[in-house]
C-alpha cells in the first residue's frame, strides 16, 4: 500500500463521510426533537433522488450548466421537505402520544406506501441523472486520477455541518431546536408551540435527506432500494455519534467513510459487518454513543404499570379451542390452507417470542429476525454441508438461535431505549450481511435450496402436525413462562427497574435470559419455516422480517397473551389476501398499518383499556 | 377568612373540582383555591400530598379535570405552550435548565412577547436582579451551581412576562445562604406586584413571602387561611406539615 494510495483512499472514505453525513443528520435532528426513530428518512432521501433526476435534465434545457444542475438539486430537496411537512401534519402529528413502537411502525407503513409510488410513478428501472456541469472530471492527486465532483462532496460535507451549526447556535429556531432536544416538556411550559417546532424540524429533515438523494445523481441511478440501503448506513451514523447530536453524526460519518473506504481493500469479504460490528463496539463502550446524553427525566414519558389478565378459565377454554381446531382442521381444509396455516403458526411462535422481549420485558428488539434467520439458517447449513437430517435440524436451530441471542443478550443489558433497539438492528444487520456476503457457505443472495422434511415428513399432512405439535409446546412453555415467578420478575423489571433491583431481583440477569429464550424460540419458528418452505435466503434476516413481527405483536396488542398470535395471524392471512390481488401490496399494506395506528394509536389493547378506564371513571362520577 | 381579606381583589386563578391522575391513579380530589392578583400563596403539604400535581395540572402537564379560570379564561384541554402564552410561568421542581445551552440561550427560550401595561423582562433587567446570572451568562447552563442553575429557571420563567409565576419548591437543596438571596429576590418580585403560588415545604422560607398558606393533605385541601391561624393549630400543623 502507497503512500498515494492511501491519499486516494482517505479522499474516497471522506467524500463517502459527507454523503453518510448529510443522509443521516436530519434523522438525528428529528430524533432529537420529537423522539420518533423516523424510518421514512430513507423514503425522503430516495425521493430526493428521484425529484433530481427528474427536474434537473429540464431545468438544465432551460438554462444549461452551473445554475441548472444546482437549481434542480435545490428544488428536489425543498420539495422533499414538502412532503416531510405532509407526513408531519397528516401522520405524525396525531400520533405523538402513542408508545413509540407505534411511531416507527407508523413510519415504516410510510416507506412501504412510498417504495410502491416510487415504482408506480417512475417504474423499476434505474434513471441515470446528468453530471454536474464543471465537476465532471479529474483532478490528478500524486499521479492518481480523482473524480473533481467527489472534491466537491469532501467540501460539502463540512458546509452543511457549518450551515446547521449556525441555524443551532445563531438563530431563535435553532435555540428553541436545541431546548426542545433537551427537555421538550419544559420548552412547551415556556410557551414553546411544540406542533409549529416539529414540523420545521421535520422540513429541515426532509431537505436534508432530499438534497443527500439529489446529490447521488452523478454517483448513482435513482433507483427503488435506495432507500432501505441508506437507511441502516444512516442509523448506524447517528447512534454511533449519539440519537440528537449533529457534531456526533459527522464525527461517526467520518468514522465510518473511512472504515469502508480502507475496509474494501483490507477485508473486502466483510465491510457491511465491519460497519455494524464498530456500532457494537461503539455503543458497548459508550451507551449512549460518542457525543449524545443520557435521555433527560421527564423527557420520556414514564412507564405505565399495564396490567395483564390473568389465564384464567376463559383464556384456558380458548387455548384447548383454538388446539381443537388446528387438530381438526386438516379433515376439512385442502392443501393450501394447511400451508397458510404452518406459516401462520411458525410466524405466530416467532412473534410471541418476541412479545416476551417487548411486552413481558419491555426490552425493544428491533432486528428480532436475527433470531428467526440462525434457526432457520442453522438447520440449512448443516443439511447442506453436514448432510443432517430434519430432525437434527429442528433441534439446532433453536441452538444456534439461542447461542447468538445469548451472546448478543450480555452485551445488550447495559443498554437502555432505543440505543438497545438500535444494537439489536445491529446484529441482525450483521447476520444479513454475513449471509449476503460470504457465498461460499450461505449460498449468499440465493440462499441454501433444497432443504426437505426427512421422508415421514414431507408430506403436507405430517409436516402440518409437526408443526402444530412443536408450536403449540413452545406456545404454552412461554405462556407458563409469562405467569411464573420469572414472568412477574421481567414485568417489575419493566415498570420499574430500579426499585425491582431494590427489592433483590437481578433485573440485568433476567433480561438476558429472556432474551436467550425468545431467542430459543424464534429459532424454532426459523427452522420449522426453513423446513416448510425447502429454501432460505438473506430476506429472512432483514429489517422487513423484523418488523414484520413487530407489527404482528404490536397490533394484535403486547400486553395480552394471546395479541402477538392473533397478530400473525391476521397480517399473515392479510398479506397472503392482498398480494395476488395486486402488483402493488405494498402500497396496500403500508396503508393498513398507517391506518391501524391512527385509529388505534394506544395499540388496539390499550384501546379497548382506555374505553374501560373512562367508564369506570364515569361510573365513578355518577 | 383570606378570601374576605381579598375580596376587592381581581381573582387572576380560580381552581374548582379539581381532579388530576398519574395513570390509574388519582393523586387530587375535587381541589379548589383562588389566587388573587399580586398574592404570594404557599401550597403546603408533605411528600406526595399532591403540590406538584396540583401546579402541573394548572400548566397542563398531568391529565385533569375540572375548572381551572385564569384572568378570565378557562385553562381545561389547553396546550403547556398555550398556557404559558396567556401569562401561567412555570418554574419546575429540579430547575430542570437546558444544560447545553449558555445561560443566555435558556433566557432566549423562555422570551414572549411584552405584555400590555408593564415592562417587559430583558436578559439585562434580569442580570441586575439576580447578578450571579450575568457573571455567568456565557456559560453552559451545566457549568453553573445548582443556587445558579435555580436563578436560572426563575429567569427563564419571567422572560416570559407571567402574570403569575408557579414555583415548585423554589428552596430545595439550596444552601441557606442562597435561600436567603432567594428569599430576598422573590420580596423585590412580590414587591413589583408579581402574582406567585409556590409549592414550599419550607415554613421558614414561605412564612415570611407568601400572604397566605394553602395546606394539601392526600390531595384534598386541608386549610386555606393564614400563618397566624395555621401556626396556632397544633395539630394541623403535626399533621398535614409534620414539622
Amino acid at each position: 500500500m502507497d503512500f498515494s494510495f492511501i491519499v486516494i483512499q482517505t479522499l474516497n472514505g471522506l467524500a463517502t463521510a459527507s454523503f453518510l453525513f448529510i443522509a443521516a443528520c436530519g434523522l438525528s435532528i428529528v430524533f432529537g426533537v420529537t423522539r420518533i426513530v423516523n424510518f421514512a428518512h430513507g423514503s425522503f432521501y430516495m425521493l430526493g433522488a428521484y425529484f433530481a433526476v427528474t427536474y434537473t435534465p429540464m431545468l438544465l434545457g432551460v438554462m444549461p450548466g452551473f445554475f441548472g444542475f444546482w437549481f434542480g438539486v435545490l428544488t428536489a430537496a425543498l420539495s422533499v421537505g414538502l412532503l416531510a411537512i405532509l407526513m408531519e401534519v397528516f401522520l405524525l402529528r396525531r400520533i405523538y402520544r402513542a408508545p413509540e413502537l407505534f411511531q416507527l411502525l407508523a413510519t415504516f407503513g410510510v416507506v412501504l406506501v412510498v417504495q410502491d409510488l416510487v415504482v408506480w410513478l417512475w417504474g423499476p428501472e434505474d434513471i441515470l441523472g446528468p453530471r454536474a456541469p464543471g465537476l465532471s472530471s479529474f483532478v490528478t492527486i500524486l499521479g492518481q486520477r480523482f473524480p473533481t465532483y467527489e472534491l466537491a462532496m469532501i467540501v460539502a460535507g463540512p458546509l452543511v455541518l457549518a450551515a446547521i451549526w449556525l441555524l443551532f447556535h445563531k438563530t431563535r429556531f435553532g435555540v428553541l431546536v436545541r431546548a426542545a432536544t433537551a427537555d421538550r416538556e419544559i420548552a412547551g411550559t415556556l410557551g414553546v408551540n411544540q406542533t409549529a417546532l416539529f414540523t420545521a424540524v421535520l422540513f429541515l429533515s426532509g431537505c436534508l435527506a432530499g438534497l443527500a438523494g439529489a446529490l447521488q445523481m452523478p454517483r448513482e441511478p435513482a433507483n427503488p432500494f435506495m432507500d432501505i440501503n441508506m437507511i441502516a448506513e444512516a442509523f448506524v451514523v447517528t447512534v454511533i455519534g449519539g440519537m440528537g447530536s449533529v457534531p456526533g453524526a459527522f464525527l461517526a460519518a467520518v468514522l465510518i467513510g473511512l472504515l469502508q473506504a480502507f475496509g474494501i481493500v483490507i477485508f473486502p469479504k466483510i465491510t457491511l459487518v465491519l460497519v455494524f460490528l464498530v456500532m457494537a463496539v461503539v455503543l458497548i463502550m459508550r451507551p449512549y454513543g460518542l457525543l449524545g446524553r443520557p435521555e433527560t427525566v421527564g423527557a420520556a414519558p414514564a412507564n405505565e404499570a399495564v396490567p395483564m389478565p390473568p389465564f384464567d378459565a376463559p383464556a384456558r377454554l380458548f387455548t384447548v379451542v383454538i388446539i381443537g381446531f388446528l387438530v381438526l382442521l386438516p379433515f376439512f381444509a385442502d392443501d393450501f390452507t394447511l400451508k397458510l396455516m404452518i406459516e401462520v403458526m411458525v410466524f405466530g411462535l416467532f412473534a410471541l417470542s418476541l412479545n416476551l422481549l417487548l411486552g413481558i420485558g419491555g426490552v425493544v428488539s428491533f432486528g428480532h429476525a436475527a433470531y428467526f434467520g440462525l434457526g432457520a439458517y442453522g438447520a440449512a447449513l448443516i443439511a447442506r454441508h453436514f448432510n443432517a437430517p430434519m430432525e437434527a435440524g429442528l433441534l439446532l436451530a433453536p441452538v444456534f438461535a439461542g447461542v447468538g441471542a445469548a451472546l448478543l443478550g450480555a452485551f445488550l443489558v447495559r443498554l437502555s431505549g432505543v440505543y438497545l433497539a438500535m444494537l439489536t438492528l445491529a446484529f441482525a444487520q450483521i447476520l444479513y450481511a454475513v449471509a449476503f456476503q460470504w457465498v461460499e457457505i450461505t449460498g449468499g443472495d440465493n440462499g441454501l435450496i433444497g432443504i426437505w422434511p426427512s421422508a415421514w415428513a414431507a408430506e403436507r399432512l405430517p409436516y402440518y402436525y409437526l408443526t402444530l405439535t412443536l408450536c403449540t409446546i413452545a406456545v404454552l412453555l412461554l405462556f407458563r413462562l409469562i405467569e411464573a415467578p420469572f414472568g412477574y420478575a421481567l414485568r417489575a423489571g419493566r415498570d420499574a427497574p430500579a426499585r425491582a433491583d431494590a427489592i433483590g431481583i437481578h433485573v440485568a440477569r433476567h433480561r438476558w435470559l429472556a432474551f436467550t429464550l425468545a431467542g430459543v424460540a424464534a429459532g424454532l419458528a426459523g427452522g420449522l419455516y426453513v423446513y416448510s418452505k425447502g429454501n432460505i435466503d438473506p430476506v429472512s434476516l432483514s429489517i422487513p422480517i423484523s418488523v414484520d413481527a413487530l407489527t404482528m405483536a404490536l397490533l394484535g396488542g403486547i400486553h395480552t397473551f394471546f395479541g402477538p398470535l392473533v397478530g400473525a395471524a391476521g397480517l399473515h392471512l392479510l398479506k397472503d389476501f392482498i398480494m395476488p390481488l395486486s402488483d402493488h401490496w405494498r402500497f396496500f399494506l403500508g396503508a393498513l398499518i398507517i391506518a391501524l395506528v391512527l385509529l388505534f394509536p394506544e395499540g388496539i389493547a390499550g384501546f379497548f383499556r382506555r374505553h374501560a378506564s373512562w367508564r369506570k371513571a364515569g361510573e365513578a362520577r355518577a | 377568612m383570606a378570601g374576605r381579606r381579598h375580596a376587592k381583589k381581581h381573582p387572576l386563578l380560580t381552581a374548582s373540582g379539581l381532579n388530576a391522575w398519574y395513570g390509574a391513579a388519582q393523586i387530587l380530589f375535587d381541589l379548589g383555591f383562588t389566587v388573587f392578583e399580586g398574592e404570594v400563596v404557599a401550597l403546603m403539604g408533605r411528600n406526595g400530598a399532591g403540590k406538584s400535581t396540583t401546579v402541573k395540572s394548572l400548566m397542563g402537564l398531568v391529565r385533569h379535570s375540572g375548572e381551572i379560570r385564569f384572568d378570565e379564561r378557562r385553562l381545561l384541554n389547553m396546550k403547556p405552550h398555550a398556557i404559558a402564552r396567556l401569562g401561567l410561568g412555570y418554574v419546575p421542581e429540579e430547575r430542570r435548565v437546558f444544560k447545553g445551552l449558555s445561560v443566555v440561550e435558556n433566557l432566549e427560550v423562555g422570551r414572549l412577547p411584552p405584555r400590555e401595561g408593564t415592562a417587559a423582562w430583558t436578559p439585562e433587567r434580569l442580570f441586575d436582579l439576580f447578578p450571579n446570572l450575568a457573571e455567568a451568562r456565557h456559560r453552559q447552563a451545566s457549568d453553573t451551581s445548582g443556587g445558579e442553575q435555580q436563578m436560572l429557571a426563575i429567569a427563564r420563567t419571567l422572560m416570559g412576562n407571567p402574570k403569575l409565576l408557579l414555583l415548585d419548591e423554589p428552596s430545595e437543596g439550596l444552601a441557606p445562604v442562597i435561600v436567603e438571596r432567594m428569599a430576598k429576590t422573590l420580596k423585590t418580585l412580590k414587591a413589583e406586584g408579581l402574582t406567585i403560588l409556590m409549592c414550599e415545604q419550607n415554613i421558614h422560607f414561605a412564612r415570611p413571602l407568601a400572604d397566605r398558606a394553602l395546606v394539601l393533605e392526600s390531595g384534598v385541601v386541608r386549610y386555606d387561611g393564614s400563618f397566624e391561624a395555621l401556626e396556632a393549630d397544633d395539630i394541623l400543623r403535626r399533621g398535614s406539615l409534620a414539622l
